[in-house]
């Protein structure tokens, strides 16, 4: 019998290579996790809390599953190596054993069953959570690269950049959230807040937060929509009640239409606005604009960045954007609208009133 | 033991070595042998392997910073798209088409597959099904249109699909490709069971048929009961976009959720057809190399069975986000996590096939105990996505880009590069280098962990898949980088097995008949084997029947 | 290591394997059961859930002819098939010739009723959800119909040129339990578009 022997060079570096691994695995945990890093493990709201508990057990067991059965497959690969000296006859032949296999079936089992049940608990508890009596109640539209908040409660629209009030133990003011679809799938996900959900159209989504620190959190679009997913970019402003009465009452207000005493450059802005085909895509309350395809400008400059979250906004970038918004964010479905320089610098100032 | 040595007309043919090239060509266009049908399934695979490749990188340089311009976003979305049709339906399907076609008939003891000319029709349809995917580069809006292929992902949802959001006809060009090579999938399947149902050699019973025959078996049933749903969705997605029916047209009341439904159905199973193979390739490598039977055969059989039953009823785990009901959602949960224990007897078996075995570290099996240790991290991530409320943060993030390719890349690549280097000798009559071999293991491992293992973090950092950019100051860029970095290891770690692939063809050292000192009927034949496979139909006593040749003293047939 | 003997075959002891061409039909009925599976369960699904008219029992009539046509054509091509094993090429084509009249008489009735649907009340494909999974659902059958009905005409006629013999007996069985399955097939459509759906 021919047996080739193979160099064992190769063999220390293979335990090298294999137990990096999981120390790779292990740092990805307890990174240090900036305030604008939206991660999973650093929960803000009762639903993401309840997930990362829940992530953790579930880590634990797999981890333990990994240790032991990886460490089996090292220890055996080193331990029965065919050896230097080697008497050149075949093993002994082992064909299987019922008690082996039976234990390695039950043990399994076993430990599904307790996964399985840790999982259903959370599941049931995120999923069918009734909306207690002081629940700020929003509907989420998702379009195609935008989004659009309408709080029913109050007759305000927000467009991507959602403001809630702190939730405090005791008193509790979740926000539910219905999630509805102007065109294809998108799905909501703030990491720190909560879970995704799809948003399907021809289909009514919920889902809820409870968020219990003030801050900003991010998120994104996380179902694949089109051209321009990857910058449709989710804000939500988790504020103190004070604060978020003061914003709920400041969206509310209406534009003026021709207020008194109107610096003439924002008269012509507003001119060119009004005779342009802003006005068939976009809405500002108290004006003719009441176009339904785009984001509703009333409160354009109450908003900190532009284009769902592609960039901030600054009077350049608001130039910029108008001036030819595929620059910023290409393949988006806001035309330029070829004006000239002149008309541009109107429109930006009487923009700028948009408070 | 007598010796009787048997023509040495290869699969290559003498009389083809000289011919001139265009009738060489022409003899391979109109072959019905299942062997070279299985060598051009492969050699087409591994084009599109680079193919695939190639987008990838793409993309990862893309990726590598934040806010970078290598792409546009049109082109991004083209690119996994395509990267993600081309690796599942004409990489690693095809591969592993190749490998069965050529092995299961040598395996059982049969001169060719139960249908030939239906053989050969299944690989031209899988082959022009990648054709047409790829023309779209060219045709999908018209030729002054180019660059418009198909960018709806690879599960193409509803709506993005509908004549509202995709114009043109690049998807068109997907759905059918898809539903051509589905067709040819079907055929290959239908010939594989009958194959192995109806050609087994004499003594060769259901119980002493080798693992790779039996696994292949799963295999092809999964795919008739699994790829057939797939063909149904696409028969309707065309009646939508040529016929102007509804079935996914959300303004007219369609629903975009039963075309979820319907790919899952497919998507799923598919998955485990993929991985099943490659299963296959283990346990027949593993024992070789490990110098010891396999371990619980009969557990290993019901174990595949099994995890092939279940696998058709855990679809809605890829679903857990759509807004399902609270029970429906458990009800995927239990039964994904369930395919963990079948998964987890193959697992043990193999464990137990090497413990007080001794292993050689030849090539084949370094990737073999790669294959095991990684698939054991894939298939754990897996029960991490299963459990739902964890996927609703994990799904549709970097995180489950990171558990598929772990498996996909770290399992089934593993094995299928395993299984080249065992069979290379057969195939070609010659060994490949095992040096060259070597550097290919050790960079592609350095390659696959560095790409794959870092990819899990940006998923956890909350980073969506399927997005051409992302904005710096969000903690993603330095692992996105990273995971860059590996892919060029991988890159050239391909090219160092390519290059051994074409080298060894030509200055290989020449290989016995058996050279790995194996046990299926496989390596009784000549290498290569001649067209008709064996002078004699052999017949079989036992599982391991080149084994009782070797050792009359002590048969397997007096245990099993 | 030199070249390993193939293991002397013995013919005393016996050795039986199922028939390649069953298994085959076998499998790719298995493949095409869940086609229709689909096809079904959309079918069932949007029941009720268009938007616009007309609805089932508004525009569909029952067809009951056909369907007896369809299902007798299981027996017909059975005696056929049991006649040619037995050698009785009259019978045999007469049986055969039965079960095409009948497969195209069902055809023709399909077709009649879908001229009828398109070009007098104007009920198409496009017009609503309904239209979409009726038309799709009976017309995959009623591709699968045609496809055995070509396969019919062809032993048909190499059966008028007394070409089939005794042994395509095999071959004319695998082809029947694919007409079988074409009617099966039929049962569940029937039940579900004319029973269960109106
Ligand atoms: C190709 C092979 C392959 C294989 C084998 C698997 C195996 C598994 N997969 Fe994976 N999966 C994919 C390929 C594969 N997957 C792909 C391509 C996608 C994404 C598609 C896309 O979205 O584009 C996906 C996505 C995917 C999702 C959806 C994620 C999402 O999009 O949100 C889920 C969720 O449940 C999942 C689960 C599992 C599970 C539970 C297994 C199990 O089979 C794993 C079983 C194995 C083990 C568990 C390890 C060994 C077991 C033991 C050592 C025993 C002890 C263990 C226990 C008791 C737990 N997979
Ligand atoms: C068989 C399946 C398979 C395989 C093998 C791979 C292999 C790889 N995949 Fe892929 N992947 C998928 C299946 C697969 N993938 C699927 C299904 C998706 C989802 C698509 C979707 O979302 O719709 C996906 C998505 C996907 C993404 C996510 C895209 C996104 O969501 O935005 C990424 C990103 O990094 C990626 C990377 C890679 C890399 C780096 C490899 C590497 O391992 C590739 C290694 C191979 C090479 C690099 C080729 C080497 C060859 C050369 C270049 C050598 C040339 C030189 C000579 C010949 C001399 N893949
Ligand atoms: C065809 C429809 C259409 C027209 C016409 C149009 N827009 Fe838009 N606009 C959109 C859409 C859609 C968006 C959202 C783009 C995105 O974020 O993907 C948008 C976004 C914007 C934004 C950014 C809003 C925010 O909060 O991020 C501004 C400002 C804006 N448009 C101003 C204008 C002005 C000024 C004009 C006229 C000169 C105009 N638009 C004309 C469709 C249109
Ligand atoms: Cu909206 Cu992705
Ligand atoms: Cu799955």
């Amino acid at each position: 019998m021919r047996r080739k022997k193979e160099p064992h060079l190769a063999f220390p570096s293979l335990m090298i290579t294999l137990s990096s691994i999981p120390s790779a695995v292990a740092a990805s945990l307890v990174i240090h996790v900036r305030p604008s890093t939206p991660s999973i493990f650093a929960p803000a709201s009762t639903p993401a809390d309840e997930i990362y508990r829940l992530a953790i057990f579930v880590l634990a067991i797999c981890m333990g599953i990994f240790v032991i059965v990886g460490g089996l497959l090292i220890y055996a690969t080193f331990k029965f190596r065919l050896r230097g000296k080697d008497d050149g006859r075949e093993p002994a032949q082992i064909y299987g054993s019922n008690q082996v296999e039976l234990a390695w079936t039950v043990i399994p089992v076993l430990i599904v069953v307790v996964l399985f049940l840790t999982t259903a608990r959370v599941i049931h508890s995120v999923e069918d959570a009734r909306a207690p009596a002081g629940a700020i109640e929003v509907t989420v539209v998702a379009h195609q690269w935008w989004w659009e908040f309408r709080y029913p409660q109050y007759g305000v629209v927000a467009v991507n950049e959602l403001h809630v009030p702190v939730s405090n133990p005791g008193d509790s003011t979740p926000t539910y959230l219905t999630l509805l679809s102007a065109d294809v799938d998108h799905s909501f996900w703030v990491p720190q807040l909560a879970g995704k959900t799809d948003i399907i159209p021809n289909r009514v989504n919920h889902t809820w937060i409870d968020p219990q620190s003030i801050g900003v959190y991010l998120g994104q679009c996380a179902m694949y929509c089109g051209t321009q997913h990857a910058n449709m970019l989710l804000r939500v402003y988790v504020e103190s009640r004070a604060d978020f009465a003061r914003w709920i009452h400041q969206q509310r207000a209406t534009a003026a239409a021709d207020p008194p005493g109107e610096d003439p450059a924002v008269a012509a802005g507003r001119r060119v606005f009004e005779t342009t085909a802003c006005v068939n895509c976009h809405t500002i309350r108290g004006t003719i604009a009441d176009g339904r395809f785009g984001p509703d400008l009333t409160h354009l400059m109450s908003r900190e960045t532009l284009g769902a979250g592609v960039v901030p906004n600054t009077p350049e970038n608001l130039r910029r954007w108008v001036k030819n918004p595929d620059a910023i964010k290409p393949g988006c479905d806001m035309p330029a609208m070829n004006l000239s320089p002149q008309q541009l610098t109107d429109l930006i100032s009487y923009l700028e009133t948009l408070r | 033991m007598v010796s009787q040595s048997l023509p040495q007309a290869g699969a290559f043919g003498e009389h083809a070595q000289s011919a001139p090239w265009l009738e060489r060509a022409h003899e391979w266009v109109v072959t019905v042998d299942h062997k070279r049908i299985g060598l051009m399934y492969i050699t087409y695979s591994l084009l599109m392997l680079v193919v695939g490749g190639v987008e990838a990188t793409l993309m990862r340089i893309q990726l590598a910073v934040p806010d970078a311009h290598f792409v546009s976003p049109q082109v991004f979305n083209v690119l996994f798209t395509m990267h993600g049709t081309t690796m599942i339906f004409f990489v690693t399907m095809p591969i592993l088409f190749g490998f069965a076609n050529y092995l299961v008939p040598l395996m059982i003891g049969a001169r060719d597959m139960a249908f030939p000319r239906l053989n050969a029709f299944s690989f031209w349809m899988m082959a022009f099904g990648g054709l047409l995917l790829y023309f779209s580069f060219v045709g999908g809006s018209g030729l002054y249109g180019a660059g418009s292929a198909p960018d709806v992902g690879w599960w193409a949802y509803a709506p993005l699909t509908a004549k509202a959001f995709s114009r043109g006809h690049s998807t068109d060009y997907w759905t059918l490709a898809l539903l051509v090579s589905g067709i040819g999938s079907i055929g290959t399947a239908i010939n594989l069971v009958a194959t192995i149902l109806c050609m087994r050699c004499r003594g060769m019973t259901l119980g002493k048929m080798p693992l790779l025959p039996w696994l292949n078996l799963v295999m092809a049933g999964m795919v008739l009961a699994g790829i057939s749903p797939l063909t149904a969705a696409q028969l309707m997605l065309c009646i939508d976009r040529y016929l102007g029916g509804h079935f996914f047209d959300t303004q007219a009341g369609g629903s975009a959720v039963i075309w979820m439904h319907f790919f899952w159905i497919f998507g799923h199973p598919e998955v485990y057809i993929l991985v099943i193979p490659a299963f296959a390739f283990a346990s027949e490598i593993i024992p070789v190399f490990s110098r010891k039977a396999i371990f619980g055969y009969p557990i290993m059989v019901a174990a595949s069975v099994a995890i092939a039953f279940i696998s058709f009823s855990v679809w809605a785990h890829h679903m857990f986000a759509v807004g399902m009901p609270s029970y429906g959602n458990a009800f995927f949960v239990l039964t994904s996590m369930l395919v963990g224990v079948p998964t987890g007897i193959k697992i043990f078996n193999w464990l137990g096939t090497m413990w007080g075995g001794k292993i050689i570290f030849a090539t084949p099996m370094l990737f073999c105990i790669g294959f095991v240790f990684q698939f054991l991290i894939g298939g754990l991530t897996g029960i991490m996505v299963a459990a739902a409320p964890f996927d609703w943060q994990l799904t549709d993030s970097y995180f489950v880009v990171a558990h598929f390719h772990y498996i996909i890349v770290g399992a089934i690549l593993f094995t299928i590069f395993a299984a080249f280097y065992y069979w290379y000798p057969k195939i070609t009559g010659r060994m490949m280098s095992e040096t060259l071999g070597k550097w290919h293991f050790w960079l592609f491992l350095i390659g696959f962990h560095l790409t794959f293992d870092f990819m899990h973090i940006p998923g956890i950092l909350g980073m969506p898949r399927r997005i051409y950019t992302y904005l710096p100051g969000r903690g993603w860029g330095i692992w996105n980088m990273i995971v860059t970095i590996g892919v060029f290891f991988q890159i050239v770690a391909v090219a160092i097995f390519v290059v051994n692939l074409i080298r060894s063809y030509y200055r290989g050292e020449p290989a016995s008949n058996d050279p790995w000192d194996a046990w299926t009927l496989e390596w009784s034949a000549s290498s290569p084997p001649p067209a008709y496979n064996f002078a004699v139909l052999p017949e079989v006593k036992s599982r391991r029947p080149l084994w009782d040749l070797k050792h009359p003293e002590d048969p397997d047939w007096k245990y099993e | 290591m030199s070249a390993i003997p193939a293991p002397i075959s013995s013919p005393e002891r016996e050795w039986s394997l199922p028939s390649r061409g069953k298994t085959g039909m076998l499998n790719l009925i298995l493949a095409e059961s869940a086609i229709f599976t689909i096809f079904v369960i959309s079918y069932i699904f949007y029941l009720g859930k268009s938007l616009s008219g007309p609805t089932p029992v508004e525009i569909l009539h029952v067809p009951i002819l056909d369907t007896i046509c369809l299902l007798s054509s299981s027996l017909t091509i059975h005696f056929a098939v049991a006649a040619l094993r037995r050698g009785k090429s009259k019978a045999f084509l007469f049986w055969w010739g039965a079960t095409l009249a009948l497969g195209l008489k069902f055809i023709e009735g399909t077709a009649a009723d879908w001229y009828q649907m398109i070009y007098r009340e104007n009920f198409s494909i496009k017009t609503n959800l309904f239209g979409t999974t009726y038309y799709s659902l009976v017309g995959l059958h009623a591709s699968h119909v045609t496809v055995g009905l070509i396969g019919l005409s062809l032993v048909f006629l190499l059966a008028l040129a007394g070409k089939v013999k005794q042994q395509h007996a095999e071959r004319c069985e695998v082809f029947s339990l694919y007409w079988h399955f074409v009617d099966a097939v039929w049962v569940v459509v029937f039940t579900v578009v004319y029973l269960v759906g109106r």
